[in-house]
């Protein structure tokens, strides 16, 4: 039995008198992408909050790396982050800094290597997410996708243990989707990094989930593989499941026809 | 007797909430100050943000600074002429200026131009998730983007007030000298000889003051706008930083009464 990098215990989470998280548990494996689904307000970005020590629980206990993230002290925590990278939803780039000077904050303020190899950094990971020649660029000239793998290029820039990604697929066309689903696919197995990916979108989630936890207001409902869940007898998921046709977003060229085939009816 | 009793506990718990504000303002200032000893504070950035203040705020200080002097100096021409003490115009115009139109006029142009580009700036970062990044990267915000902003207000207030009171006083010589036809050898006289060290004194320290709360109150606003906005977006950035504002300008007034009431 592996050790779990990641080990959520009975956390409960409220706003106000809104109880947003109930007994939440949940182990994540090291090497493995564990993707967190729900519907909009199932909670996931609120225990993706609490799992990156942003927002303090009512209740519960988060141990990540052998650190209880909310009991830990300043220094254990910034020491335990910059073994963290969080790709945010709509990228999260300082709107002051190029692409690039976005990209380098972590490696200029957490590391002593010269600007030399940081550019050199800063450039590969860039390339990596296609992004390469848009460093110059300031995040406000940037599309969703784009701020997503810039985002994203930041997140890893200094090869962390532990990715975060809050909703890698969402509001992106389906090439861009799909390009980002294999990109994290090739994080983990090139970098054998481990992922942990908040996503309401199902193609992403049964292309790229080791595992799939499965929050519906608030509760775990489900925690499986990718085929449990699909297999699973309970009316929520399969509700979830079905509400969304798949074929909508099979791939890029099979979409575009789709809406043309439509506008010529 | 139960309406009385509602309005009595509403009061309280309006005033809770804004000892807590105020509490929580405080702690956000200390939180800034104590990280000016946690690690270097990056000179580039100071840099930027003194450039971004002079840049926005330099032409319509000089501008307001000369309107005001004329003014100032077309009022007390018009009083000092009834007492037969034109004279005095230079010491007058100069003294008004120094120890409060150039301060007070100063900071209400950088609230207007820096306090409320600074707090929409802050609220949105807030609103992108940008300080929730900045803290994922062990990169701390308080360092990292207040307190450049608030080293570059404390200098440039100062400075920007000095600007103030030089122009204006040249706008009142335009006025006493080319235009009520004064000596110019009077209105220089006049104000050489009444201006000591303490008066210029008491003006750049109200100017450091002000300085201090046009920036920490925007910023303040920005930062905490998931707090104190009902609503985020693009709605709450608008209302933050117009309460900024208004609360930067009476704050700094407020502040003024009590440093004038204190160099008295
Ligand atoms: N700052 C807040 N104040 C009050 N309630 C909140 C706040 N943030 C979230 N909530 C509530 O908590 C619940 C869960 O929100 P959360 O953002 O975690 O959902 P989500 O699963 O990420 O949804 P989505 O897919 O739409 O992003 C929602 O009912 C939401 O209304
Ligand atoms: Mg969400």
């Amino acid at each position: 039995m592996v050790k779990p990098i990641i080990t959520v215990e009975h956390l409960f989470a409220q706003y106000g008198d809104t109880h947003v998280l109930k007994d939440v548990n949940l182990e994540v494996n090291p090497g493995e992408i564990l993707v967190v689904m729900g519907g909009s307000g199932s909670g996931k970005s609120t225990l993706l909050n609490h799992m990156l020590g942003l927002k303090t629980p009512t209740s519960g206990t988060i141990m990540i790396d052998g650190v209880n993230i909310f009991t830990a002290k300043n220094k254990q925590l910034r020491n335990l982050r910059k073994k963290m990278g969080v790709a945010f939803q709509g990228g999260a780039l300082l709107s002051s800094l190029t692409v690039a000077d976005n990209v380098r904050l972590p490696l200029e303020h957490n590391t002593s290597l010269d600007t030399q190899t940081i550019d050199i950094m800063v450039r590969m990971k860039l390339e990596l997410m296609n992004m390469a020649g848009t460093g110059h660029l300031m995040p406000s000239e940037l599309s969703g996708g784009m701020l997503k793998r810039a985002g994203l290029a930041r997140a890893v820039i200094m090869d962390p243990k532990l990715l975060f990604f809050d909703e890698p697929s969402a509001g992106l066309d389906p090439t861009t989707a799909v390009e980002l689903d294999e990109l994290i696919l090739t994080l983990r197995d090139a970098m054998n990094m481990t992922i942990v990916v908040v996503t309401h979108e199902l193609e992403s989630v049964f292309k790229i989930a080791d595992r799939v936890v499965v929050l519906f207001a608030g509760e775990v409902v489900a925690n499986g593989t990718v085929d449990e869940i699909r297999n699973s007898p309970d009316e929520r998921i399969q509700n979830m499941i079905n509400r969304q046709p798949n074929t909508q977003r099979d791939d890029g060229e099979v979409y575009l026809n789709r809406l043309l085939n439509k506008d010529k009816n | 007797m139960n309406a009385l009793f509602n309005s009595v506990s509403n009061l309280g718990a309006a005033t809770r909430k804004n000892i807590d504000s105020i509490g929580l303002a405080t702690l956000f200032l200390l939180r800034i100050v104590s990280s000016l000893f946690t690690g270097l504070v990056s000179f580039k950035q100071v840099i930027k943000q003194i450039y971004f203040i002079g840049n926005r705020s330099l032409i319509v200080i000089i501008v307001a600074a000369l309107f005001t002097g004329m003014v100032v100096a077309l009022q007390f021409y018009d009083t000092l002429v009834r007492f037969g003490s034109v004279d005095l115009l230079g010491s007058a115009v100069a003294l008004s200026l120094i120890k409060e139109l150039g301060p007070v006029m100063t900071a209400l142009m950088v609230i207007a131009r820096v306090g409320s580009a600074t707090c929409s700036e802050i609220g949105i970062m807030r609103n992108e998730q940008q300080f929730d990044a900045l803290d994922c990267m062990a990169i701390n915000s308080y360092r990292y983007v207040m307190l450049p902003r608030l080293l570059a207000a404390l200098f440039c207030v100062p400075m920007l007030t000095a600007v103030f009171d030089l122009v204006g006083i040249g706008g009142g010589y335009i006025v006493g000298v080319h235009i009520q036809g004064e000596s110019p050898g009077a209105y220089i006289q006049g104000v050489m000889d009444t201006i000591s060290f303490k008066d210029v004194l008491v003006g750049q320290i109200k100017s450091l003051v002000f300085g201090l709360f046009i920036m920490w109150i925007p910023l303040y606003y920005g930062f905490y706008l998931h707090l104190n906005q009902k609503n985020m977006g693009a709605e709450g950035v608008s209302n933050g930083t117009t309460q900024a504002v208004v609360m930067s300008a009476i704050i700094m007034l407020f502040s003024d009464y009590i440093v004038s009431s204190l160099a008295l």
